[in-house]
Formats: structure tokens, sequence, C-alpha cells
């Protein structure tokens, strides 16, 4: 296999962007990518999107991206894993690169859900329609099922469930790109409007427009070109029972756990290793049950350990610096790909006001639906 | 000098609080209350109409205006919710003031803008020297579907104004209107309730037009902000117009007076001219006062009034909007509500 690098990174703000189109949203993102990377030319594309077809009633978009990003005949492909579609868009142009067969590739992701669609019923999708979503249950619905029984088995707290957005507001507040850049209180996330108890609107992520690419290279391209490039170093993706209640322990993502496994392996590295990561905070349950899967605390005691500060930008593991998909927003094709803008950002030294001191290994996690697919992914200056 | 020379409204008695519909839906009535800045609004009695609302506004107007209705050679009313498809609204309230038969009539419809579009085309004749007077008038016993977000706020009212160039009580300045093509917000032919974009219609929709509108007309007349004794804005609920207002520069205390969407809810071509004519119940003369109204489709028509030294004059002789807001209030539970509004249909 052969090494791989992001040489360039672009993406759009986070949030309702009315007066633009998925295209354009999309395109937004890739040429400034591309401008980023100073490439004049790309071998492939990869699309992640979560629906398409049901947000804006458009689907076949690897081509209609292509196309209007002017870069047709090139091959393209949409990319889809419901919440991850983005992680996956990037492990696919990975593999393309590793493979030998393309130089440079642009992986990207992005969703406009913000025109007009039911986005619960079009999120639901991604949920078990013949045994969950027919029961009535919907995707804060999930999430909150897995909070009460973390609280119930571990003890975790309502504080500790808002710490985890006060902490992704804070950060997100100094990310110019985020959807809701304002700072909030544990008491404002705590009395905020109930979505399912316990998660309030506070607890969830957003509902957002969005696009966010990034352009690899192989290795030894990077090295003509003369740019510092950030390598992948490591590429884990996992499977998990579809519905929530198939699962052995509803408190545990295993999806999470094993493509984290698989990416630390191929990286060779530890969890002690890893000097910040940008993980899938749909809701903040998710963040808390994700850390303990990634081993960066202990099983149960990611309240905790979240409530104590050791997630917060000066912590021992900085987690969510751009802040997360709760500040930042979730366009769900778009996200996997924001985190590897963040990731690529920090080890850069570009974070702005956010950056963290002197990092050297970053990890993206990015899921589908209740955790029934995961992608991991370690990136090294 | 061309502007109003007599202003009028009228709102039902019956009210439903806020609470009482959020305990029908299963809703936090708290959080529907700080996110909408609601309380209660009007509803119409079983015998009220957009006709009824609109004859009772426009007797309040002749009232201050010491006009003989038969001088009235134009008379508009905006609303969305007329009770014929076809044939006019405006006939029956001609007939009922004793305006017929030597005056041209119409109907408009442009969701919660239609007020306004009454008032501007009204005005327009005056100034062209067309008519003597026109009355135009701003009433609606407005839709919202069960369960839906609009039914905290649809309610039921209206206010009339009568244009003409003698004894005029609140000058028109200026004018401006703002319109784009933008589906925000609809009803199709034949469905009881409106649709609407759920959150495209506040930034993309009534924010762009009524910020479009406000900065035009402050560009256009050359006054700012601080020069207005008061401002009016269209009020689908509570918060909307005062984040509107904040953004052109206005004070909350330029906008109280006419802010009474909190007790009214939103009276759709009702709204705005109605806290306009709350507002004129309490200016001084010499007062600018700037209004901006919103219909979702979309549009927005400014317009910028000064109040003359005949407003102390003519201000009691009707009754005022806050005294019809606070008092001879009956409340209805959901049930009743129910009944008054139509939502129970037999399947006959």
């Amino acid at each position: 296999m052969r090494e791989v690098v992001a040489i360039g990174c672009g993406m759009t703000k986070f949030g309702e962007l009315w007066t633009m189109s998925l295209r354009d949203i999309f395109v937004d993102a890739a040429l400034k990518a591309i401008k980023d990377a100073g490439v004049d030319h790309i071998d492939s594309m990869y699309v992640g999107a979560m629906t398409p077809g049901l947000f804006v009633g458009q689907e076949h978009i690897g081509a209609l991206m292509a196309d209007y990003l002017g870069v047709a005949p090139v091959p393209a492909v949409r990319v889809e894993s419901a919440c991850c579609s983005g992680g996956m868009a990037l492990r696919l142009g990975f593999f393309e690169i590793s493979s030998g067969y393309s130089d440079i590739v642009l992986v990207g992701g992005v969703e406009k859900m913000n025109d007009g669609a039911d986005a619960t019923y079009a999120l639901a999708t991604a949920a078990d329609q013949e045994y969950e979503v027919y029961q009535g249950v919907t995707f804060p619905g999930l999430y909150a099922l897995i909070a009460r029984a973390h609280m119930h088995r571990y003890g975790t707290t309502r504080k500790q469930l808002a710490a985890v957005s006060v902490k992704n507001h804070r950060n997100g507040a100094m990310n110019p790109n985020a959807q809701f850049p304002q700072e909030v209180t544990i008491e404002q996330v705590i009395n905020a409007t109930l979505v399912a108890d316990p998660l309030t609107v506070l607890d969830s992520s957003p509902v957002s427009d969005g696009a966010a690419c990034v352009i690899l290279a192989s290795a030894d391209l990077a090295k003509k070109m003369g740019v510092r490039p950030v390598k992948i170093i490591g590429s884990g993706a996992a499977t998990d029972t579809f519905a929530l209640h198939d699962r052995e322990d509803i408190t545990t993502l295993k999806a999470v756990e094993l493509s984290g496994e698989a990416a630390y392996k191929m990286a060779g590295v530890k969890p002690s290793d890893i000097d910040l990561a940008e993980v899938h905070d749909c809701f903040s349950i998710a963040e808390i049950c994700i850390i303990e899967e990634l081993g960066f605390t202990e099983k149960g005691k990611g309240g905790p350990f979240t409530e104590q500060g050791n997630t917060a930008l000066n912590g021992k593991i900085p987690v969510n610096t751009s802040g997360g998909l709760k500040s930042k927003g979730h366009p769900v094709g778009a996200t996997g790909i924001a985190q590897v803008v963040e990731v690529v950002e920090q080890l850069q030294g570009k974070a702005g006001k956010r950056q963290v001191k002197n990092p050297q290994i970053g990890l993206t996690q990015n899921m589908g639906g209740s955790g029934a697919s995961s992608v991991v992914h370690i990136f090294k200056i | 000098m061309i502007g109003i020379v007599g202003y009028g409204s009228y709102l039902p008695r019956y009210r439903i609080k806020v609470e009482e519909i959020a305990h029908q839906w299963g809703r936090d009535p708290e959080t529907v209350k700080r996110g909408l800045m609601l309380k209660e609004k009007t509803v119409p009695g079983l015998d009220e109409d957009t006709i009824t609302i609109s004859v009772e506004a426009a007797r309040n107007a002749l009232k201050r205006a010491g006009i003989d209705p038969t001088d009235i050679g134009a008379l508009y009313i905006g609303s969305e919710s007329h009770p014929y498809a076809v044939k006019p609204s405006g006939t029956v309230v001609a007939e009922a003031l004793g305006a017929v038969p030597n005056v041209h009539i119409a109907d408009y419809e442009f969701a919660c803008k239609a007020g306004t579009e009454a008032m501007f085309v009204g005005y327009g004749l005056v100034k062209a020297g067309l008519v003597k007077y026109a009355l135009a008038i701003g009433a609606d016993t407005s839709q919202g579907a069960p369960g839906d977000a609009l039914e905290f706020s649809a309610s039921a009212g209206g206010s009339a104004f009568i244009f003409g160039k003698e004894r005029v009580v609140a000058e028109v300045l200026d004018t401006f209107s703002y319109t784009t093509d933008t589906p925000d917000f609809w009803r199709r032919e034949g469905a009881f309730y409106p649709l609407h974009g759920g959150r495209f219609t506040g930034e993309p929709a009534y924010f762009k037009h009524v910020l479009g509108a406000g900065h035009a007309i402050l560009e256009k007349s050359g006054y700012k902000p601080e020069d207005f004794a008061y401002a009016i804005f269209h009020m689908p609920n509570g918060k909307f117009p005062l984040t509107a207002g904040k953004k052109l520069g206005f004070t909350k205390e330029q906008m109280e007076p006419g802010w009474i969407v909190p007790l009214m809810g939103n009276t759709y071509s009702g709204s705005s001219p109605t806290g306009f004519s709350a507002t004129l119940d309490i200016a001084k003369p010499g007062d600018l006062i700037l209004l901006v109204s919103f219909g979702s489709g979309a549009g927005s028509d400014a317009f910028v009034f000064k109040t003359t030294d005949l407003i102390d004059e003519v201000r009691d002789k009707a009754e005022k909007l806050r005294e019809m807001l606070d008092n001879n209030r009956i409340y209805l539970d959901y049930g009743q509500y129910a009944k008054y509004r139509g939502k129970i249909i037999m399947n006959e």
C-alpha cells in the first residue's frame, strides 16, 4: 500500500444556507479545497451524502457534482452510509490512492437539509424501518434510550451529559464556520426544550446545510509538489446490529470500538498517543459513549471524564475542537469530511483561536444511525 | 397634504390562552410562550367573519373621520379569509356603511400584507385625484391548522384607514414596496388551512423582506431610526418584529405601543395595520411613525407617517385598541374554540 496524504481542505459555513442549492454548496467547498491543495486536476472523486433524494429530490450526485465542479469526465460516485457517508467517502478515496490506481482524489461530503423536507423523517430512514421506525421511534428517541441506560448502569448524570454540549459550544464559539457559535451553560442545556427525555434540544445536533472537501494525494506526488502533507496512517470501519434493541448492551457502540481498534492497529498507535479527536456527537450521550469505545477513558467513565475537563481544548485529550456536530452543525453527509478538515488544520497549526498546542496525531470518528456503522481515521503530521 | 383622515379597529371579545392550546396538544406552555412570545389570542365569535370585522373597524374609522360615507370613492379589503371565494367582501361592507353605489370596490389577497396593499392603493388613488376618500381595510379570521405552530398565533381582528386630503391626522411622507417570489407559506384553493415551510418562513422570507423594505424606505426618505417616535413591523409572533426592528436600529420602546401580538395574536392582514392603529391611539402631533408589513409569497410594504395636530382631536371619538384588548374578554376552552372556529366537522 502506498502512503496517502491530505494536501488541501475546504468547507462552507454550516447552517441554514437558504441562498445556496445542493450543488452550489458542494462546489463552493470543492473549489476551496482544490485551491488550498494547489492542484490543477483530480483523478476521481467520492461524494458522501446521506439522502439528497429525500432532502431535495436529487440522486445521482456523483456525476452531478463532477459536472458542476467542471471536472467531468473524471469518475465520480456518491457514497452512502447514513451519517458516516463522508467518513466512508474518505476511506474509499484513501484506498484508491493507496492501491496505486490514482494520484489525486477529491473526497467530499454534502447535505442540504433545509429545503422544506421533513428532516426527522428523512433521518429516520437510517434506522430500522421495520423494527424501529414503524413503532414510532426517532433518532432522538434511540439516543435517549442509550442515555437512560448509561445513566442507570454507570451513574452518568444529567449534568455530565450537558457538559458535552457546553464544551462543544465553547469550542464552536471560536469556529467561524459554526452554525451555532454561541456558548451555553449547563443550566441552559438542562432547561432547554425537551426532545426525548432526558435529551433536550441543546443535547442534540442541529439540522444543517453544508459541505466539506479534502484533496488526497500519494505521498510521492505531495513530495514533488513541496507541500507539508498530513499523512493518513490508519483507517478502520465496522458495522454492528442495525437495530438498537438487538444489541447485547445498548450502552456499548461496538462498531465504534471495532473501527477504532482497526485504525489503531493499522496506524500502530494507542489511544494515549492521540493528541486530538473529532467524534460523532450527534447527541451529547453519543460523545460520552464514543470516547469510552475509543479508549480515551474507561467504559462507563465518559461522563465524569468530560465533566472534569479532560476533553476540553486544553484537556488531556481535546475532543471536538471544531465545536463538534452540536455547535458546528451536522449536514449529515458533510460531517465526516468536516471532521477531517478540522484535524488536518489542527495538525498544520492553522486552527486559529481553538488551536491545540503542537498536536502530532489526530483522529476522526464518524458514525451512521444509532451506531450500526462507524469509521475511524488517524492522521499524522 | 395626503394621508389618513380617520382610523379604527375591531377585535372580537373572545380569547384563548396559549396554555389551553398547548395543553390540548401535549406541548409545554412555558416553552411555547417563551419561544413565540405569545400569551393569548383573539377568536372570532360564531357570527363574525372578515366582513363583520371590516364593518366594525370601518365604522370606528368613520367616527374619527367624521365624513359622509357617500364621499368614499374606493373601498378595498385585504384579507386571506374572505368569506367567499367568488363574490367580494367589499360590497357587503360598503352597503353596511352606506357607501354604495358610487364607489370602486376590490378585495385584495397577499397573505398577511393584503391590508397594507389596500392602504397603498387607496393612498395612491387619493394622491392621483381620482377619488375624494379611499377606505382601506386589513382584516382576517386567520387560519391555523389544529396542532400546527400557527394555531398559537392565528387570530381575528382588523383595522380600517380612510385616506383623504382634508383634515389629515397622519400624513403619508413616503412609501416603499419590496417583493420577490418566495413561497414560504400558502393555502391552495379549497384547503382549510395554510401550509408553510417551517424555518424557511424566517430568514429568507420574513426577515429578508421586512429588512429589505425597512432599509430601503429609510434610505429613500432620508430618515434615521432615531428620528421615529414609533415603528410597527408585521407580527407573526412576538419575537420576529422585535428582532427585525432591532436589526434596523429601533428600540423596544419605539416598538412597544404597536407590539400588540402577545395579547392579540396574529391577525394576518390586520396585524401590522392594527399595531399601527394602536400606535396612533397614543401618538402625539408631529410624531414620525414607520409601518412595515409582511406577506408570505412574499413582500413588504413600508410607510412613513407623520401625525398632525388633529390626531389629538380624533383619537377619543372611537374605542382605542388597548381598550379592546384589555376589556370585555371572554375566555374559551379548547372545545369551545374548536366549535367557534368550525374545526368540528360532522361526517354526514
